[in-house]
């Protein structure tokens, strides 16, 4: 009936495991009673969760990734505690703990954290700054959000029931495979990115339709934001490489499942293609993360610097090379894999050849500054910290594409350093400058400002705490996921890193403050203009938060900087003649749904409960029909109603513009 | 803003200490402190790379500053140009610095690659030692096929001579790697990679699996003894007054998993054992996978 669940899958192998589980339980309780004292499920289910409205699908999936960063976050500080404690077997998780540990940062931090925060920042913004009423496809981008947030809830229920991966965020074969690891701890990670891989997938044909069809008149390609641009590079990436993940992840489990030999050690099978498969996907990969976050650096380079974005051309044809090179590199992963000096010197030449574009950005940004006026917004400083931390992974990442020298650092702590400042001060950094600068035109009031540049410092020192003694402990030799040792000469770097995650912990600490001190104040600080910043683009053209339709009129575009054209030439806020009804989608609960029946059918396969799987698989099929049947899938804004809301606007408009005279 | 920059000098200050006390110790890392050619000149490759990155890294870092203090809002004596956007002098340049940095370093790759080619025996005028080794749950089988012994976490040799490995795994795939020596290559069942190492000197060295292989994987490291010609002659000759052999039922019980192995000597081996590992999960193949070439 339940397959090989049973009441063993419970965590009561450790004090700590029970714990993880308690707290997860916990949390959720408190977060249902919360919603159900303030009475708030109705609102919740009719305004949010079934909205199709790409800005409140952006704000849910951010809202799902500062989750996801909270729990990867404790992770992690778990991790630094144990390793600093580690020595001659001290500290106090043991090795099968441990290793769950480490795949479960890893993978919630790429997939859940990152991945999320991505897709939500492009969802809120990108049809703003191109200028329309909607994405192409917003059925489709309500399925991405709750198959995203399936696989997120895979990940939170191994918590409880059963046990996490201990394969590490690649899992590879061998080891993933199901002699080394008969339990359900792979599977849990199979089917967790398996599910939310199809999310990522539908996202990117999703923005990439959007991006090419839906732009405002005048809008050409080469006047598109450098934020659209980038996004419309990593929704290509998105399209083609996550396909590959799911190849890979799904022959891990016909070979786990079923007994085939895809990846097996014997039988035929090919460890080697796996690794491949998978860095075919996670190569690009790193591109569709941080290419966003280059996005969000240039438009807010050229904001807080009031002025005009240097190299615009040079920026977009670097950020396309990179977007192909992307796919050109994968083999830099395993040059210690036994490949040919000339296989392995393609593929460091390749690799090497990325940093040239990356490099003309940087000194784009750089000269961006020059001769500007600039303004140390917390959105600007995550930018100048970024500038000066990424050239440091930049080089380090140059030293491990030299095939000898990766012999020497491949899988130790500098390895895991150099990606880590890849992703923290490039792709976070730049994610949260984007939320910090975004913000209040998804909710029209502005973040606190001194909490802001608080949290900043705090993740930059942490940052460097963290990560440059794992540097120097890659010249030491250390093996990354090293649950104790026994050099004593590691343990006072151990300490120090550990003491940066606790800076690190701080600085999120301050981004809750922000939160709280910025929701407190929020009449103070509120954004009736809808420009606090002096924009340059389109999404500060409309009111903040913007009407669900995002513009009455469809503006007409002039310039690249959009808006900031129109303040000049005095047609912004320039109040049109009529008002024409507008057609916007439904909200939908088929999105929910699927997303709900997609977690079970995932949690059946895990827990081999076929005849759960049969039911979820038909379920979803007949969603999918019933939904694909709903030609009633509209509903109109009247014309008359659009004008009662942009009146309104225009009133709040006025008051303002009185006050300040 | 003058609080801005206090902080960023205390910013400053802190990482320039962890740096300096790091750098200290940093001479004597595994890495930086190599004991043979072949690591020497991976980390020579590594310092040159490094110098050569420093010629754009540190502009970068000092111009963001300089830029970020000279041109802040408040200073409104700077030039303000809020419209110049386009150079294509400055698009030229920083176009071709980045790229004749990269061919300069592509350069050096090529070379380094092939030359440091861990399947490219090491020429020396005396004929290399070779070693089969074979990783498995958590431990490290060293064969001597020539001297017809094996060890247990221990890796012998000879100093001054080159020694070549065959390596292959009964179990995951491991990472042999030794910091001091080679560097590091995959160990994957079925399948022979290969590595070459020579020691200047007599020392030991530590080697590890660098790759997560479950619960015992912490305590899967070795070590390296670089003896002296004669030193190593008399150890090979203790090594065969050792009670224990190496035969297919002894092999069978190594090879089940096992935790912190003390080292361990076997004064005879089975003939062709390292074949017969590989040729295990080949079975079902006409010849074994000399993979991933070769």
């Amino acid at each position: 009936m339940f397959g090989r669940l049973t009441l063993d899958a419970l965590p009561l192998y450790s004090a700590i495991a029970a714990g993880g589980a308690a707290v997860t339980i916990g949390g959720a309780l408190v977060v249902a009673i919360a919603i159900t004292w303030l009475g708030a499920w109705r609102y919740l289910w009719t305004d949010w969760l079934t909205s199709v409205d790409h800005k409140r699908i952006g704000i849910m999936y951010i809202v799902l990734a500062l989750i996801m960063l909270l729990r990867g976050f404790v992770d992690a500080i778990m991790m630094r505690a144990q390793q600093a404690m580690a020595l001659n077997a001290g500290g106090y998780l043991p090795p099968e703990h441990f290793d769950q540990i480490f795949s479960s940062h890893g993978t919630i931090m790429i997939f859940f954290m990152a991945m999320p925060f991505m897709t939500g920042l492009i969802n809120i913004i990108v049809p703003l700054q191109i200028g329309t009423r909607d994405v192409a496809f917003p059925f489709l981008n309500s399925l991405s959000l709750w198959l995203t947030a399936a696989g997120a809830g895979l990940v939170m229920v191994s918590l409880v029931i059963g046990k996490f991966s201990t394969a590490g965020w690649t899992g590879y074969p061998p080891y993933s495979g199901v002699e080394a690891n008969p339990g359900v701890g792979v599977d849990y990670w199979i089917w967790a990115i398996l599910i939310s891989g199809f999310g990522s997938t539908f996202s990117g044909i999703n923005f990439v339709v959007t991006i090419l069809k839906r732009r405002a008149p005048g809008m050409t390609l080469m006047r598109m934001t450098p934020f659209t641009w980038t996004a419309l590079c990593a929704s290509v990436l998105m399209a083609f490489a996550f396909p590959a993940l799911t190849v890979a992840c799904g022959l891990l489990a016909l070979d786990r499942t079923f007994g085939m030999h895809f990846f097996t050690n014997a039988h035929g099978g090919n460890m080697m293609n796996y690794p491949n498969l998978f860095w075919i996907w996670g190569h690009p990969e790193v591109y569709i993360l941080i290419l966003p976050a280059f996005g969000v650096f240039s438009e807010v380079v050229a904001t807080f610097s009031r002025k005009r974005l240097f190299g615009y051309e040079s920026l977009v044809y670097a950020t396309a090379a990179i977007a192909i090179l992307s796919f050109t590199v994968w083999l830099h992963h395993f040059f210690t894999m036994g490949s040919s000096a000339n296989v392995n010197a393609f593929f460091g030449i390749t690799t090497m050849v990325i940093a040239v574009p990356t490099g003309v950005k940087v000194f784009n940004w750089l000269l961006t500054m020059y001769r500007g006026r600039i303004d140390f917004h917390p959105s600007m400083m995550w930018t100048i910290g970024f500038m000066i931390t990424f050239v440091i992974g930049g080089m380090t990442g140059v030293l491990l594409a030299i095939p000898p020298a990766d012999f020497l650092m491949h899988n130790t702590t500098f390895l895991v350093a150099h990606f880590h400042n890849m992703i923290i001060p490039g792709v976070l950094f730049g994610y949260l400058s984007g939320y910090m600068y975004w913000f209040p035109k998804a909710f029209g009031f502005e973040l606190n400002r001194g909490w802001g540049l608080a949290s900043f410092w705090c993740w930059l020192i942490g940052f460097y705490l963290a990560f440059m003694p794992l540097y120097i402990l890659g010249f030491k030799g250390m093996p990354r996921r090293m649950e104790q040792y026994n050099d004593p000469s590691w343990q006072p770097y151990l300490m120090v890193a550990a003491f940066g995650a606790f800076v690190v912990l701080i600085g999120i600490a301050c981004m809750v403050m922000q939160l709280y001190v910025s929701i407190r104040d929020r009449r103070k600080t509120a954004d009736v203009s809808g420009d606090p910043f002096d924009g340059r683009t389109l999404e500060w053209a409309t009111s903040s938060p913007p009407p669900a339709y995002n513009f009455a009129i469809l503006p007409e575009v002039r310039d690249r900087e959009a808006f900031l054209d129109m303040k000049e030439r005095g047609v912004a806020y320039r109040r049109p003649a009529a008002y024409e009804d507008i057609h916007l989608p439904k909200n939908s609960m088929v999105g929910v749904a699927m997303g709900a029946f997609a977690f079970a059918l995932g949690f059946a396969m895990i827990w081999h409960i076929w005849w759960l799987v049969a039911a979820c698989g038909l379920a979803m099929w007949v969603a999918m029909i019933a939904r694909s049947s709903d030609d009633d899938s509209e509903f109109k804004v009247t014309a008359a109603e659009v004008k009662l809301i942009e009146d309104a606007r225009y009133r709040a408009l006025a008051t303002r513009t009185g006050s300040r005279k | 803003m003058k609080q801005a920059v206090d902080k960023l000098l205390q910013v400053a200050l802190a990482v320039g200490a962890v740096l300096f006390v790091g750098a200290c110790d940093l001479r004597h890392s595994a890495v930086l402190d190599p004991k043979g050619p072949i690591a020497l000149a991976e980390r020579d490759l590594l310092r040159d790379a490094f110098y050569v990155m420093m010629l754009v890294i540190v502009p970068v870092i000092v111009l963001t500053l300089l830029f970020a203090w000279r041109y802040r809002a408040s200073n409104t004596r700077a030039v303000y140009t809020p419209k110049w956007a386009d150079s294509a002098r400055i698009d030229a340049v920083v176009w071709l610095i980045p790229a004749l940095i990269v061919i300069a370093v592509a350069v050096l790759l090529w070379r380094s690659t092939h030359k440091l080619d861990p399947y490219r025996e090491i020429a020396s005028s005396t004929a290399p030692l070779d070693v089969q080794v074979v990783a498995q749950d958590w431990k490290w089988l060293f064969i001597y096929p020539e001297q017809g012994i094996a060890t247990v976490n221990q890796l012998a040799i000879p100093n001054g001579r080159p020694v070549s490995l065959r390596i292959t795994s009964d179990t995951v795939m491991n990472s042999f790697y030794v910091p001091q020596l080679a560097g590091q290559i995959y160990a994957m069942a079925g399948m022979q990679t290969r590595l070459q190492l020579l020691a200047d000197q007599p020392g030991k060295f530590v080697g590890r699996n660098s790759m997560y292989s479950g619960g015992g994987f912490s305590d899967q490291h070795f070590e390296v003894v670089s003896l002296s010609p004669g030193d190593f002659d008399a150890w090979v000759a203790k090594a065969k007054q050792a009670p224990g052999t190496l035969d297919a039922a002894a092999y069978t019980a190594l090879a089940a998993k096992s935790r912190s192995n003390p080292i361990a000597y076997y004064s005879a081996i089975e003939p062709k054992l390292f074949d017969s590992i590989i040729a295990k999960y080949t079975h079902s193949h006409a010849a074994p996978v000399a993979a991933p070439r070769r």
